[in-house]
């Protein structure tokens, strides 16, 4: 059974911790990932901007590294999302667009791994905290990672889950929109950010960097000390802790 | 403020709703009532996605043959005693209307609500003949007195407050009136009704019309409708083409969807069928009633498959309530008649000439809100990335991120130029970072950097460290679990033998 792991750009430049964690929890289980390593950027960056042909090159680098796979797992929504998107950005290949499809079926977000395939729900972890979650948008509503998360929250010892007012709306970050749309992006990180301090939790958990980069990224420049991480990440840490 | 129409881009008038701190407020707590008034009238309906998908499913076959229950509709119409028009502009249709206005002799025309006589700037042209045009809706009556367009297709002040309103109010009524909203609305009623009584003409726009009775249905909170579709003697109603449903019974389902993703009422207040004009045994009603269909740009959506859909819209307003960027631009900085996310596309496909296309397409996260919340599931979210690749396959895109977008693909299509790239980002991050942080607001982040700090690239990627871990975990690697080498075995069988369904 061939497992690989789509490390994705954020958590493989700038958050390698992420996938380390990953890593290392399925390996609790015996499952011992392959790493690709021809894989790139999933193309989301040209995709939502309109610019597919650069977009279709760079998912071409993802077709190729999970050609042989039986299951592809990422460690974010939003990625394994656009995986979704590529039978209809290789809808004129037939070719490529088989591949396309093959691939979408077989991808999985890491909570939607854990607990649809593996039927983990426990993973033996204790964190004794405040969180709070915050359901990306991409995963929850168009992957429909919506239990998921919380099922392996339940389990973990000693954490309390506090709600995050207002969780499912966006953080502000949808790509290149924080860039060219910088002030109305900045409103909503800003108010994302207030909800989290609301909930006066210790810790801000998610499934996407990318949007938990742009939360903690706020928090930071307000000079608060919420701790980010991603949901692998927690769950490791309260499972070697224990 | 309709005066952010003179800012020239999205951009602009965004930033300009953005320090206007009366009006986010404003629009944040209305399209919070409205959101959480919606999830509540779903949540205790039951079977919500069910519905949204029979509607969804009625919407598609009625556009599919469109063409069908259009003429069905217009002979039930004509039946009836109604003459109905046809009018492919927004030109058109403001002649038709100025024809019998001008042979009525009106002098003023009550109107109920509608959004499409917005987009035909149908007000603005009846004034041109001298007849005056008086909106009935509330809110309506305070945009029109306020000098502005709407903002929101259902709550047209929806960013004004009370004390805004009472200051409007209060000019026209020539005294001071207290920011009381019963006071408020006591006092445009007392106006308004004046006004009914002395009307030549009574304008409506229309939720549905039904092809199999040639009927006209209206859905109002206020009276208004009624008011203005049984006093005048004449009667104008203007639809969109695509306002067509069978029949009755379609209706009903359309009944239980409306009401509720708008406001969050399990009913309208008043919903009014009109099957033409009075008839002798009819005690009220116009003796002469036209109705005017306008095509404006959605026959353009017929038969492209990625936008058709937007066709299907019943205008109820839910993509606005439920939009982040709504909620803080509100719906001026959108810059046309429709706004929201529905706006954000319908204005640009409406158009044919996609250069004129300005950048609101580039004005959402593609969150998905919208879609979650569109009682007829137009993926919107989608609709906004085909715009801005058909901006980009027509040459109109932005030169700069034309070049940036094709070094991305060049870059990103090589796992060993990728690399590359990474080591010299590395490098040039040493100048700029601090503390593992980089606060530089320079060229691209520029305004990133207004709102975060950003942090530096690993000093080793996981694709570096990947070589460590591996021979760390291949020590103690346990077997794989019997149970789940089990369940993962039939996934992987169940999908080669469904020959490709997406899960989850």
């Amino acid at each position: 059974m061939k497992v690989s792991l789509f490390i994705t750009c954020l958590s493989d430049v700038i958050y390698p911790r992420v996938g380390e964690a990953m890593v290392r929890l399925l390996a609790k289980y015996g499952i011992r990932l392959d790493f690709p390593s021809v894989q790139t950027c999933c193309g989301q960056p040209a995709f939502n901007s309109g610019y597919w042909q650069a977009a279709r090159d760079s998912a071409a680098t993802i077709l190729d590294a999970f050609e042989d796979s039986d299951f592809v797992i990422s460690p974010s929504g939003s990625c394994t999302g656009m995986i979704h998107h590529y039978p209809k950005l290789f809808e004129q290949d037939p070719e490529q667009h088989k591949r396309a499809c093959a691939l979408r079926d077989k991808s999985y977000e890491f909570t939607q791994f854990l607990v649809q395939v593996l039927g983990v729900t426990d993973v033996g972890a204790t964190f004794p905290h405040k969180v709070t979650y915050h359901p990306s948008c991409h995963g929850s509503r168009l992957l429909g990672v919506k239990e998921e998360p919380l099922a392996l929250m339940r389990q973990v010892k000693g954490m309390e889950l506090v709600p995050l007012p207002f969780a499912e709306d966006c953080c502000g970050f949808g790509g290149t929109f924080a860039v060219k749309m910088g002030d109305i992006s900045g409103a909503m990180v800003t108010e994302k950010a207030d909800h989290v301090l609301e909930s006066e939790a210790e810790v801000l958990v998610g499934l996407d960097m990318a949007c938990l980069m742009n939360i903690a990224g706020n928090l930071r420049f307000r000079g608060e000390p919420v701790r980010v991480m991603h949901l692998a990440e927690l769950l490791y840490e309260g499972a070697t802790r224990s | 403020m309709s005066g952010n129409h003179s800012a020239a881009t999205v951009k602009e008038r965004a930033e300009l709703a953005l320090n206007d701190e009366f009006l986010r407020k404003a629009v944040r707590f209305t399209t919070e009532r409205l959101r959480n008034g919606k999830k509540n009238a779903s949540e205790e309906h039951g079977n919500w996605d069910e519905w949204r998908e029979r509607g969804r499913q009625i919407r598609l076959h009625t556009i599919a043959h469109l063409d069908y229950y259009l003429n069905l509709f217009a002979d039930n119409a004509r039946a009836n005693g109604a003459y109905v028009h046809f009018a492919d502009t927004a030109a058109e249709a403001v002649q038709i209307s100025l024809a019998i206005a001008a042979r009525k002799q009106a002098k003023t025309v009550v109107k109920s609500k509608s959004m499409v006589t917005e987009e035909l700037h149908l007000n603005h042209h009846l004034g041109t003949i001298g007849v005056e045009a008086i909106e009935t809706d509330l809110g309506e009556y305070i945009i029109q007195l306020a000098g502005e367009t709407p903002s929101h297709i259902i709550i047209p002040a929806i960013h004004k407050n009370r004390y805004q309103i009472a200051d409007l109010l209060s000019a026209e009524a020539g005294e001071r009136l207290e920011p009381d909203t019963s006071v408020l609305a006591g006092f445009v009623r007392k106006k308004l009704r004046e006004k009914f009584l002395e009307a030549d003409i009574g304008m409506t726009g229309c939720n549905f019309a039904i092809a199999e009775s040639g009927s006209i249905v209206l859905f109002e909170n206020e009276g208004n409708a009624r008011m203005v579709s049984t006093v005048p003697k004449t009667q104008i109603t203007l639809m969109g083409m695509e306002r067509i449903i069978p029949s009755f019974t379609d209706l009903e389902v359309m009944a239980t969807l409306l009401p509720r993703s708008a406001t969050g009422q399990k009913l309208t207040v008043y919903m009014s069928a009109i099957s033409g004009p009075r008839r002798i045994e009819d005690a009220d009603g116009p003796d002469e009633m036209h109705i005017i269909i306008i095509d404006n740009g959605r026959s353009l959506q017929l038969g492209d498959p990625e936008f058709q859909e937007l066709l299907n819209c019943i205008r109820c307003g839910a993509c606005l309530n439920a939009c982040p960027v709504y909620r803080h631009i509100g719906g001026h900085a959108y810059g046309g008649t429709y706004s929201g996310p529905i706006g954000a596309v319908l204005t640009p496909a409406l158009k044919q000439n996609v250069a004129e296309w300005d950048d609101i397409a580039n004005a959402s996260s593609l969150c998905g809100a919208c879609y979650e919340a569109c009682p007829v599931k137009i993926p919107l979210h989608d609709m906004l990335v085909y715009l801005r690749r058909r901006k980009v396959e027509s040459g109109h895109g932005n030169k700069w991120e034309g070049a940036g977008m094709k070094g991305f693909g060049g870059v990103m299509g090589s796992s060993r130029l990728m690399r590359g790239v990474l080591a010299i980002g590395r490098l040039g991050q040493g100048l700029v970072a601090r503390d593992g942080e980089i606060r530089l607001s320079i060229g691209p982040l520029k305004e990133w950097s207004r709102y975060r700090v950003t942090p530096v690239l690993a000093k080793e990627s996981f694709r570096q460290r990947w070589g460590t871990i591996e021979r760390e975990l291949r020590e103690g690697l346990s077997e794989l679990d019997p149970a789940m080498k089990k369940r993962m075995e039939a996934m992987k069988n169940a999908r080669a033998g469904e020959g490709g369904h997406g899960h989850g």
